[in-house]
């Protein structure tokens, strides 16, 4: 008995010294001067920008990610065709890749003298340094989740229910609507869930295309570095703990459809 | 099975031209870029730049402290999610999903957060910041949750009777854990450390906080890249990205032929 | 006909699953495809739906050609063996699903979709997920939904081949019954031989991709075409090169020399009936079934000499293929569950 006990020790002590007590000072410390300061960092107009530019990336990041998610879910399980494992591979290529290099990768893109970065500038979109190099940033880390999610459920369910849909007289579309889609509901969900939490996060990529450009082109992650870097430890512990509490929305709706999900 | 209809087969082909288009675009594309780029200025070059001393260095940081960072989650990992399935106490719920924080949680914000305890403002007087050591620990906090996360549905699912059995014949519990449950344990333990190293050699926003980013000293080579790219330098940076690349792509793949080895030397 | 299927033949890789089957279907009718597992039964089911294409052959529902058409558009209702169900969709709606595709009228739908859950006898049911149905619930549910859309054929894939046997007999006399007041043909695929003798009509005997007799239940227990069959429907012995049925052994409790010398082995009491394991002088074993009266009249005793009348033997002369039979059901008398005509 005592070898548990000393494994509840060592496991729950790491825990607390790696994760528990590092989070629980910094909510601490980003209250230890009272509400008030938090509400002034909230409310800088750079501040609120980097809040709402960060979730206007996120709205349009996940629902692309999701619906490839699902097309390539159904692609992999359901169809035939040459090349499945090297379409496999490529997917769970974002998570093996350091962002530093995904933002490299587009910067000789869309940079001058890259592959697309002049014809695109010609004819007046910026990539870079601009909200587009920003979201094709965030789309590439977060792309595998929802596929990942979806290609268990969907091969778990089987096609029985697709098949007696079909001798019932619906269409594929129709199909595809009313018993597939809902379906894998479960597993969507989480997927999204874990694109919402990776696309929040985005740190090293979206640091490297964006210049980081205040009030511009800076995400909310982007923020607390450069209020790190101003000494304004206030302003830095308040963005976290906003980016913070969107992480913890996440972990608790991870749980949530953990449960339900694994199916 | 499948529906010979020419409208069924004509959305086959779109969605997987959708795809294609989709993949080429947002992660080919890209890729097949920063290798065309790192060998721009011919064979020579590329050698020369990846063989920089600071350029080596950064490198070999990356790649002992990732090393180092998942033996370390190998164990502890492991040993944590044992806790987590076998034992019961309160707030076990809670401390599980404690471990998915590190997933959800930004990496400069875990970053920020790390240096707060452990940094020069710590009101613990413990301060890692500028040293390798800082480095550890934001690496250990990033990959905690891949071994934990494999290897609890394995134990989970772990058939008990077999650890009876073992019992029965007189196995001390360590000779039935070494004997028993580690080596079912063993291809999920490889799975999460293949997957943390991948995340810990590049890992960036977390230790560039923490680190103060001293080349030869505490420079990650994911730093060095980026430092690479702010001065001008995108070929160098591709470069190094490459040999980056190929160190995650060979762990990935030596650990799935592990995986397989084993799993038919099983049968 | 309301079926009929010419010439049909289908491969898997290498495996022939239906070689050049041939078959009508009348209407009204409920017949059953019976055989065991690989026996093609299914594959021809899912042919005539649409789910599965034909590499040869041809298939007509109500004497058009269908070969060619999805499953949408053949009018076939399909019940499977794990009930298919839309596990997202109410009990209600999923009865309705078939109607609403068709953008049936609501006040229609509603109608029908009561009618129907009358029938199968899950009135209460209607708001409940299929999660929360027992299993003969669930394919109760099926057969609504499938019956929804009035189709021209009913096929049903195994249906209770995942319920208990209790549930499996009381849905067996529920589907007769049904039949009976719905009148659509149906089409019955298993490999239980009581449940195709119970319910069906006709049933159609298929082994290794072929079709080996068709007939009455009736028909094909008293004239087997061929040892496959008789050992499929109903009990057998192998004796020598001939076959026969264990009621069909008649004891004698005295050996005389027109007679087979016997040596009762072993009786076992089964209720009504009493199985009676015999060992030949030549060592050959066989063993008979007689009702309890019989035994008791007889006096039979284990370790009782006996002499037994095997007149009512048959032997099958195999004039095209000497195909051996298909893994399973056993022709000797060693008390398998094979010997049950159970592959």
């Amino acid at each position: 008995m005592s070898t548990r006990i000393a494994a509840r020790t060592i496991a729950l002590g790491y825990l607390a010294l790696l994760i528990a007590l590092p989070v629980g000072l910094v909510v601490w410390r980003t209250f230890e001067h009272g509400l008030a300061p938090v509400w002034t960092t909230m409310t800088q107009p750079d501040a609120l920008h980097a809040f709402w530019l960060t979730v206007m990336i996120v709205l349009i990041t996940v629902p692309l990610n999701t619906l490839f998610g699902v097309l390539c879910a159904l692609a992999l399980v359901r169809h035939h065709f040459p090349g499945k494992s090297i379409l496999n591979a490529i997917i769970d290529l974002p998570v093996a890749i350091s962002p530093v290099v995904v933002g490299l990768a587009l910067f000789i893109v869309y940079g001058r003298r890259g592959w697309f970065g002049d014809w695109l500038l010609a004819h007046g979109m910026r990539v870079l340094f601009a909200v587009p190099g920003m979201i094709l940033a965030t789309i590439f880390v977060s792309l595998p989740f929802v596929v990942r999610e979806v290609v268990p459920v969907l091969r778990e369910i089987g096609t029985e229910q697709e098949q007696a849909a079909q001798t019932l007289g619906a269409t594929p579309l129709q199909i595809f609507w009313r018993v597939t889609l809902p379906s894998i509901r479960a597993g969507v969900t989480y997927g999204v869930v874990l694109t919402t939490a990776r696309a929040l996060g985005e740190f090293g990529a979206v640091s490297i295309v964006s210049g980081r450009l205040s009030g511009q082109t800076e995400t909310l992650t982007l923020y607390v570095q450069e209020r790190f870097e101003q000494f304004d430890l206030t302003g830095a512990y308040t963005a976290s703990l906003v980016l913070a509490l969107l992480a913890l929305a996440t972990v608790v709706g991870m749980n949530t459809f953990k449960s339900k999900g694994a199916a | 099975m499948a529906l010979r209809s020419a409208s069924a087969l004509r959305g086959h082909l779109l969605t997987r031209g959708l795809i294609t288009g989709y993949l080429s675009l947002i992660v080919l594309i890209p890729l097949a870029a920063v290798a065309g780029r790192s060998f721009q200025d011919g064979w020579g070059t590329y050698w020369a730049t990846i063989t920089d001393a600071e350029a080596l260095a950064a490198l070999e940081f990356s790649l002992l402290s990732s090393l180092v960072v998942v033996a370390i989650d190998a164990v502890v990992g492991t040993l944590i999610a044992w806790v987590l399935v076998r034992d019961s106490f309160r707030g076990k719920e809670l401390v599980n999903s404690l471990i998915d924080l590190p997933f959800a949680l930004p990496t400069i914000v875990a970053g920020l957060t790390l240096l707060t305890l452990y940094g020069p403002t710590s009101p613990v007087g413990i301060n890692v910041a500028y040293t390798r050591a800082g480095v550890g620990l934001a690496l250990l906090f990033v990959t905690l949750p891949f071994v934990v996360r494999a290897v609890q549905p394995v134990l989970l699912a772990l058939d008990r009777e077999a650890e009876e059995a073992a019992a029965s014949l007189g196995a001390s519990r360590s000779a039935t854990f070494r004997r028993i449950v580690l080596p079912a344990l063993l291809p999920a333990i490889l799975s999460g450390v293949g997957l943390g190293f991948a995340r810990a050699i590049g890992e960036f926003g977390s230790v560039v906080l923490i680190s103060g980013n001293i080349p030869f000293q505490t420079e990650v080579a994911s730093v060095h890249i980026f430092g690479r790219i702010e001065s001008d330098d995108v070929t160098g940076a591709a470069a190094i990205s490459v040999v980056l690349l190929l160190l995650s792509l060979l762990v990935l793949v030596l650990i799935n032929a592990f995986t397989r080895w084993r799993t038919r030397h099983e049968h | 006909m309301a079926i009929a299927v010419h010439h049909i033949s289908k491969r898997f890789g290498g495996f022939t699953a239906l070689d050049d089957v041939s078959l009508d279907v009348p209407a009204g009718s409920l017949t059953a495809l019976l055989g065991p597992s690989g026996s093609g039964k299914s594959t021809l089911l899912r042919v005539i739906a649409g789910l599965e294409q034909p590499d040869t052959g041809e298939v007509l529902i109500l004497e058009e050609p269908a070969t060619r058409l999805a499953p949408q558009q053949r009018g076939v209702g399909f019940v499977f063996q794990h009930y298919a169900a839309f596990k997202h969709m109410t009990v209600w709606e999923n009865v309705a699903f078939g109607l609403k595709i068709r953008k049936r009228p609501k006040q229609e739908i509603r109608e029908r979709v009561q009618h129907l859950l009358a029938l199968v006898q899950l009135q209460g049911m209607a708001e409940r997920y299929p999660a929360q149905l027992s299993g003969g619930q669930r394919q109760r549910m099926a057969l609504a939904r499938a019956l929804a859309v009035e189709p021209k054929v009913l096929l049903l894939d195994e249906p209770f081949g995942a319920l208990d046997a209790r549930v499996r007999e009381e849905l067996r006399a529920w589907l007769r019954r049904l039949h009976d007041e719905v009148q659509v043909t149906t089409i019955l695929v298993t490999h239980d031989q009581e449940e195709a003798m119970e319910v069906a009509d006709t049933i159609v005997v298929m082994n290794q991709g072929r079709i080996e007799q068709t007939g009455t239940p009736r028909d094909l227990y008293e004239h087997p075409a061929n040892p496959f069959v008789m050992g499929f429907i109903g009990q057998v012995n192998k004796f020598g090169e001939s076959f026969i049925r264990p009621h069909d052994v008649v004891i004698h409790p005295r050996y005389d020399g027109a007679l087979e010398e016997a040596t009762i082995e072993r009786l076992l009491y089964l209720g009504f009936e009493v199985r009676v394991d015999l060992v030949l002088a030549d060592g050959q074993r066989l063993w008979a079934q007689v009702t309890r009266e019989e035994a008791e009249r007889l006096e039979l005793q284990q370790g009782q000499r006996v002499g037994l009348d095997l007149s009512r033997r048959r032997g099958f002369v195999m004039v095209n293929d000497l195909r051996p039979p298909a893994a399973g059901p056993v022709w000797d008398a060693d008390h398998s569950a094979a010997g049950r005509g159970l592959a």
